[in-house]
């Protein structure tokens, strides 16, 4: 296949009967990113996953890939993991995964081929003859990941692929992916593992009640107008009032923390340091940033703003 | 790093056949499925054998004696024992004395030692089969003497006698049938139903198992609701089709090569063609509903309930198929059924071993089905496609058909 493209997901609604499962949702998963899809039960990730891979019909908007709208050739070339895990309980491991690669258009010698490099890599090799219900969970999800991946795919869309493994297996797993991306692949992932998805992706899509609530570069994301401080030095309770813009938020012992809120003087970190220096000696300064757990509790908590937002063009 | 396959977008009929081509090599696997196979051509095969064994006993021939005096007897005893329905063969014995012995040690049933009046031996009793045979030559015998006293000729009597018959005009001529035809007609239908039957359940599971077991998202990421269908109605009728040919093709063998058909009118060749023919018909029309109707459903308990108008649909005719047309092949009934779409898969191979069908009422009941097929095929497609990814409960015939 040709060179990897972006896929763009454009304006998604879908309604099942009274509930709104999305609304006007877009994304972008550029070509060599991994994007994690965050959010709670039920925000709408699998949904918007279904209808990338065309198993489910989107009420209105557009998926593309490359800039084309997705067709089934394309579909064809999309490793797939679904939420509901779902192989043929009584076919073998290798047979079942030589049959899906076929159906993805694989020449017998090369699914052949494909099946046991990706058996080998996930550490199924010696499964390949067992019938998946034999299998541990565990091993069951290696499979389904090595089904996602048989076919060698243009495209990753794999919803909660981290869920039910072992530290050892989340490994494999985020170095598969991490492969796959660095290969040219656009990955979108779905997961609850904050830190994982933090640790792991390029970008972050929050989800809430099936709108995008947020979606950037993590960095992007972190960096937010109410900026804080930590302090390790004198108490800021006795220095803070040197700095007009900025409060403080708690102090223990040496420890200060001091926000300034909204729009601010680039320079006002050199002026809270000179402030706190001034008082006594500094140990530690440095940026508070919230981590993506932190954002997404704020996000999926308040934010009403958003979720209220009637967009939909039916 | 991953190796990067050779990849070829993948036709509808590429896609179909590798669908069809998982189904075939499962169940060819299945312990089940080769069993029920060995089991059903094993039961045909063995059928005809002991229809050949008590066929052969029923017309045991008859022994019977003559001594030199009764010798004239010899050549009508053979003859009347055929009108009669008794194979009769004749030994002559020396005297009286040696037809003693015969008859002790049972080598015959009865010796004749003389003619005017008609005398026979026995050892215990007349056979039940010679009786009416003996009296009828004693009858005869007594004829001839009385005819000959009058001075007629007893031998143009005797074929006068023969020749006369009664004018016999019936109103409504009772169809004949053979008792090859009838065994024939019995097969067709059970073998019908029962393949009918086994493969049309294996759709259903198939179906359901696809959805119970989440696969067919997998699947449909890839493939059509379509294609899926097809390649699986195809792959268990390729199956079912070759299960009904051997068993058909061993029990037309076994009939052949034991002489089971030889006094028959039944073509046997023809009648097993059409089997065969409407076997196709007749799975094409029921997988494509239970399809249907099983992807309603996303558990395995829940295909006996949703599946079972069709099953019912599917004894009515197998009921009254071998319940009344090998008795009544033409019971207006069994005709009018034949015709219906579902009815005749079972009704019109049973009519035709019966041998009491018309070229064109084969032609037009197979038309019928033939011309209800598509309708299937788009209603099937519909249903199948908007019902297989909901899972969760039994989803309503009515949504499955509305829903886009």
């Amino acid at each position: 296949m040709g060179a990897m493209g972006a896929l763009t997901i454009e304006s998604l609604n879908k309604t099942y009967g009274q509930v709104r499962a999305l609304r006007d949702l877009s994304m972008e998963v550029p070509a060599g990113e991994i994007v994690g899809f965050v959010g709670s039960n039920g925000a709408g990730k699998s949904t918007a996953m279904r209808i990338v891979l065309g198993v489910l019909e989107a009420d209105s908007g557009e998926v593309r890939w490359d800039g084309r709208p997705i067709d089934l050739a394309v579909r064809q070339r999309i490793g797939y993991m679904p939420e509901e895990r779902g192989l043929y309980p009584r076919m073998k491991v290798g047979e079942q995964l030589v049959y899906l690669a076929r159906l993805h258009g694989l020449t017998p010698a090369s699914a052949t081929t494909a099946m046991e490099h990706w058996t080998e890599v996930l550490g199924i090799a010696e499964r390949r003859g067992d019938e998946i219900l034999k299998l541990s969970l565990g091993n069951q999800q290696r499979v389904q990941l090595a089904a996602a991946l048989v076919h060698s795919p243009d495209i990753l869309v794999l919803d909660e692929p981290f869920s039910g493994l072992d530290p050892v297996a989340v490994d494999v797993m985020s170095g598969v992916l991490r492969e796959q991306a660095d290969a040219g692949v656009p990955v979108l992932f779905s997961s609850h593992q904050l830190e994982l998805v933090e640790a792991l992706c390029d970008r972050v899509g929050i989800i809430k009640s099936g709108s995008m609530v947020k979606f950037g570069g993590i960095e992007e994301l972190r960096r937010t107008d109410d900026r804080r401080w930590v302090v390790d030095g004198p108490p800021a309770a006795g220095w803070i009032t040197a700095v007009p813009s900025a409060q403080m938020v708690s102090s223990q012992g040496t420890r200060s923390v001091v926000e300034v809120r909204g729009q601010a003087a680039d320079a006002v970190d050199q002026e809270i340091l000179r402030a706190a220096m001034a008082a006594g000696p500094v140990h530690e300064f440095g940026l508070l940033r919230p981590s993506l757990t932190e954002l997404y509790r704020h996000v999926v908590t308040t934010d009403a703003t958003v979720t209220d937002r009637e967009t939909v063009s039916a | 790093m991953s190796p990067r396959p050779t990849v070829v977008e993948i036709s509808n009929g590429a896609a179909i056949r590798l669908i069809a081509g998982r189904e075939i090599s499962t169940r060819v696997k299945s312990k089940a499925f080769v069993w029920t196979t060995v089991a059903l051509v094993a039961a045909v095969v063995l059928g005809g054998v002991l229809l050949h064994f008590v066929g052969s006993q029923s017309d045991t021939t008859q022994e019977v004696g003559v001594t030199p005096e009764a010798s004239g007897v010899a050549e009508q005893l053979v003859a009347l024992g055929s009108v009669l329905g008794t194979t009769i063969e004749t030994q002559e014995v020396a005297s009286a004395e040696a037809g003693e012995a015969l008859l002790r040690d049972g080598t015959v049933g009865a010796v004749v030692t003389g003619t005017d009046p008609l005398t026979v031996v026995v050892h215990t009793e007349l056979p039940d089969a010679l009786a009416p045979v003996l009296g009828s030559l004693a009858q005869q015998e007594a004829l001839s003497s009385a005819v000959t006293e009058l001075g007629g000729d007893p031998g143009e009597v005797g074929r006068e006698i023969a020749q006369a018959a009664p004018d016999v005009t019936a109103l409504e001529p009772a169809p004949e049938q053979d008792n090859a035809q009838i065994v024939a007609g019995f097969v067709a239908g059970i073998l019908l139903f029962i393949s009918l039957m086994t493969a049309g359940q294996l759709v259903a599971q198939g179906v359901v198992e696809e959805k119970s077991s989440r696969v067919v998202e997998l699947l449909l990421a890839t493939v059509r609701p379509w294609q899926l269908m097809a390649g699986k109605v195809l792959g268990i009728g390729v199956i079912g089709l070759s299960q009904v040919v051997l068993v058909v093709g061993a029990g037309a063998g076994t009939a052949a090569l034991l002489g089971l058909v030889d006094a028959s009118s039944i073509n046997l060749g023809v009648t097993a063609l059409w089997v065969i023919v409407w076997f196709v018909v007749g799975f094409t029309m029921y997988a494509l509903a239970l399809a249907a109707l099983a992807a309603l459903v996303s558990r395995q308990e829940d295909v006996g309930s949703v599946t079972a108008p069709v099953i019912t649909l599917m004894m009515i005719p197998y009921l009254i198929g071998i319940s009344i047309a090998p008795w009544d092949p033409t019971n207006p009934l069994v005709v009018w059924l034949s015709f219906v779409p579902f009815c005749a898969p079972m009704l019109m191979p049973m009519r035709i071993a019966l041998g009491e069908v018309a070229p064109w009422e084969i032609a037009l009941s197979l038309g019928l089905s033939l011309a209800l097929i598509p309708v299937l095929v788009w209603l099937a497609g519909r249903i199948y496609s908007n019902a297989v990814l909901r899972s969760g409960g039994r989803i309503k015939l009515k949504d499955a058909l509305t829903a886009s």
